[in-house]
């Protein structure tokens, strides 16, 4: 057996399978459990290298041919491919909660498939067409059936799309500066090249703008998947590129772009969260600024970056579940997530108004919560290098904080003598309650997270250095 | 000599192509013309691919356009002109001397460009070069000016047509040309399901209205 006959065409042909499956509890729990076993394989078993189980020694090979080509994992890959399965696991479980287990599991195991082998992919430059095909599966997630496709959906498209032509041209142009270091020109259009690509993956601003969009035209729960699986990938793609490329590491032009780019994202997100009356829109926003602390992160000296972007994905991907889940849970009773339509909701929906209020300050870095941990280590790091940008990552998490406390001012303006009902099932206060508890262990012993993010920079031989 | 002859033909090809898709309004127009397109665009392909492997983009661009063609074919045309009423942008000018001034002022930038870029990466070619650069122009400037779900579909797939032109030139991975057809072919079925959805959704409108 192979790595990625195990990672990536398992899950493809198990999320077609599920297509057919009618049932929502079914499906939820095949690809939850199946996602969950592929992260605990990848913690267990090492890729390309002896296992001894009593008198049977097996071995799992790294890599398949594919057209002269080669899809192949390093044995080094293995916490990462825990990372993003256990937490695709997470998001598969709730989505009978969130009531989106038919559309999301079969098309997410597939979409986490393709992600996954974005990595494995030699050469690593053919990511960005996988990443591609794995954009064009989500269009029916966030798009349903018998729905008439939004705005926010079509941007999304074009904007995903552009993307690829874009990377494979910087790759190609990058073989080129390579050969001929001296050459101003070709650098100059490389580096464009490859900022616009990414610009247009990581929806670097003013390119955002399909993502508050898409929250108000789709299920939560499913916007909150995708604003986690494709950063990250993105974000892991990026290293790559920075790994690689000697050049792209030690510019300090790129590196001072990309700070000003993350910063930008973080003041514009915070600054915007705080004046909207969309409780999906807030979550866009939010997930916005956390795409800015990444690329804050990617700032920051070259033997940082890896260990505190890494340190961001987790509780990242935690805080977007919990939220997701918690604005499905209260969507059911109004369609629209507007503040005047969820007035005095901490009475009617105790724990999922508490989580998405959790997971908000989680994202604006509060202590004792997830995201605090990471943001510190990214203060300290930015604070090294400039005090102006500290200031500015304060004026972004304010913003965060700001809607947090208009979002709770809204939930708890319940009118006098409303008594507290508890309208959230079973499955959706375990699956809330669980993310919650894990916000809160991420929070305050954050080398939880440790036995995943240890081995991620050896997976960058020189900027893991 | 003869090859450079064919070569410039499929370039002009692909400028007539490229521009009418810009003005035509009626979606079988718009499908022609786009398939014309993929036949020039094949031919600059075989300029650096062996035949069979420039077929593959021919015949999947082909497979592409009749998805989308079965798709609008199932639809009424009542539900495709009362959705294009609706979905059409109001601030852009939209007038058919304006989309040919713009057509023109694209076209003009990409022949005065080309030879620049020949210059920079040699042993493109000119006509490969202008031959890629239109549909990219062409298409960037078609998203630009609609939100219309079938149209912004035309624009994705003249853009990449460009795109896959210009990057055959460099790289001739089987993979590359594999995973570039699934991508062309994975966006016309993701039109087919949007265009399905929207006009679905503009036919229970009408009826709703009746």
């Amino acid at each position: 057996m192979s790595a990625p006959v195990i990672w990536v065409m398992l899950p493809i042909i198990i999320g077609a399978f599920l297509l057919l499956l009618r049932n929502e509890r079914s499906v939820a729990v095949i690809g939850g459990a199946l996602a969950s076993l592929l992260a605990l394989i990848a913690l267990i078993i090492p890729i390309d290298q002896a296992l001894l189980l009593g008198p049977i020694s097996f071995k799992m090979s790294a890599g398949i041919q594919f057209f002269g080509r080669s899809l192949k994992f390093d044995p080094v890959d293995g916490p990462l491919l825990a990372i993003l399965y256990s937490l695709a696991a997470l998001w598969f479980f709730g989505a009978e909660a969130a009531g989106v287990a038919r559309r999301l599991v079969p098309l997410g195991m597939m979409i986490i498939a393709l992600l996954v082998a974005s990595i494995a992919v030699e050469p690593f430059l053919y990511a960005a067409l996988l990443i591609e095909i794995a954009v064009l599966l989500s269009i029916p997630l966030l798009s349903p059936p018998n729905q008439k496709p939004g705005r926010g959906t079509i941007r999304f498209l074009i904007y995903q799309t552009m993307a690829m032509p874009f990377i494979l041209f910087s790759g190609w142009s990058l073989a080129g500066v390579e050969a001929s270091p001296g050459d101003l020109t070709m650098t100059v259009q490389s580096a464009t090249m490859l900022g616009l690509g990414f610009a247009f993956l990581l929806t670097v601003f003013p390119l955002y703008n399909w993502i508050p969009l898409l929250a108000e035209e789709t299920s939560p729960y499913i916007i909150s998947f995708m604003l986690w699986a494709l950063p990250t990938i993105t974000t892991l793609f990026y290293m790559g590129f920075l790994d690689r490329y000697t050049w792209l590491r030690t510019s300090s032009q790129l590196s001072q772009a990309v700070q000003v780019s993350g910063m930008i994202m973080v003041v514009t997100g915070g600054v915007w969260a705080a004046f909207q009356r969309h409780l999906g829109r807030i979550m866009a926003y939010a997930s916005i600024v956390e795409t800015g602390f990444i690329l804050l992160a990617f700032s920051l000296v070259p033997g940082k970056i890896v260990e505190v972007a890494s340190l961001l994905l987790i509780p990242r991907g935690f805080a977007l579940a919990i939220w997701g889940l918690a604005l499905s849970t209260i969507q059911k009773d109004s369609k629209p997530l507007r503040f005047s339509a969820v007035q005095g909701y901490a009475r009617v929906y105790p724990v999922a108004t508490g989580s998405i209020i959790l997971a908000n300050l989680s994202v604006t870095g509060f202590p004792l919560l997830a995201g605090f941990p990471p943001l510190l280590a990214l203060w300290e790091g930015l604070a090294d290098t400039s005090l102006t940008l500290s200031f500015w990552l304060l004026v972004g998490l304010l913003g965060l904080l700001v809607s947090a406390i208009r979002t709770l001012a809204v939930f708890v303006m319940a009118p006098e003598k409303t008594g507290w009902t508890w309208n959230e099932n079973r499955a959706q206060v375990i699956m809330l309650g669980i993310g919650v508890i894990g916000l809160f262990i991420l929070g305050s012993f954050p080398q939880a997270m440790q036995p995943f993010l240890s081995g991620l920079p050896r997976m960058f031989e020189h900027l893991g250095q | 000599m003869l090859n450079s002859i064919l070569s410039w033909a499929a370039v002009f090809i692909i400028l007539v192509t490229s521009s009418g898709l810009l003005l035509s309004r009626n979606w079988r127009w718009s499908l022609g013309l786009l398939a014309a397109q993929y036949l020039g665009s094949f031919w600059l392909v075989t300029r650096h691919w062996p035949l069979g492997m420039a077929a593959v983009k021919l015949v999947t661009g082909w497979m592409a356009i009749a998805a989308l063609a079965m798709t609008l074919l199932a639809l009424s045309e009542d539900d495709i002109y009362h959705q294009k009423d609706q979905t059409e942008e109001q601030f852009l000018p939209q007038g058919i001397s304006f989309r040919l001034f713009a057509s023109g002022v694209t076209a003009l930038i990409v022949l005065a460009a080309s030879p620049r870029i020949e210059a920079v990466t040699p042993g493109l070619g000119l006509p490969v070069i202008a031959g890629s650069l239109l549909p990219i122009g062409m298409g960037l400037l078609l998203l630009g000016s609609t939100s219309d779900i079938f149209r912004v579909i035309l624009g994705l797939l003249t853009m990449l047509t460009g795109f896959e032109t210009l990057y055959a030139a460099v790289e001739g991975s089987v993979l590359v040309a594999g995973l570039l057809a699934v991508v062309d072919l994975g966006l016309a079925l993701v039109g087919a399901y949007l265009i399905g959805n929207s006009y679905d959704d503009a036919a229970s409108d009408n009826e709703e209205l009746v």
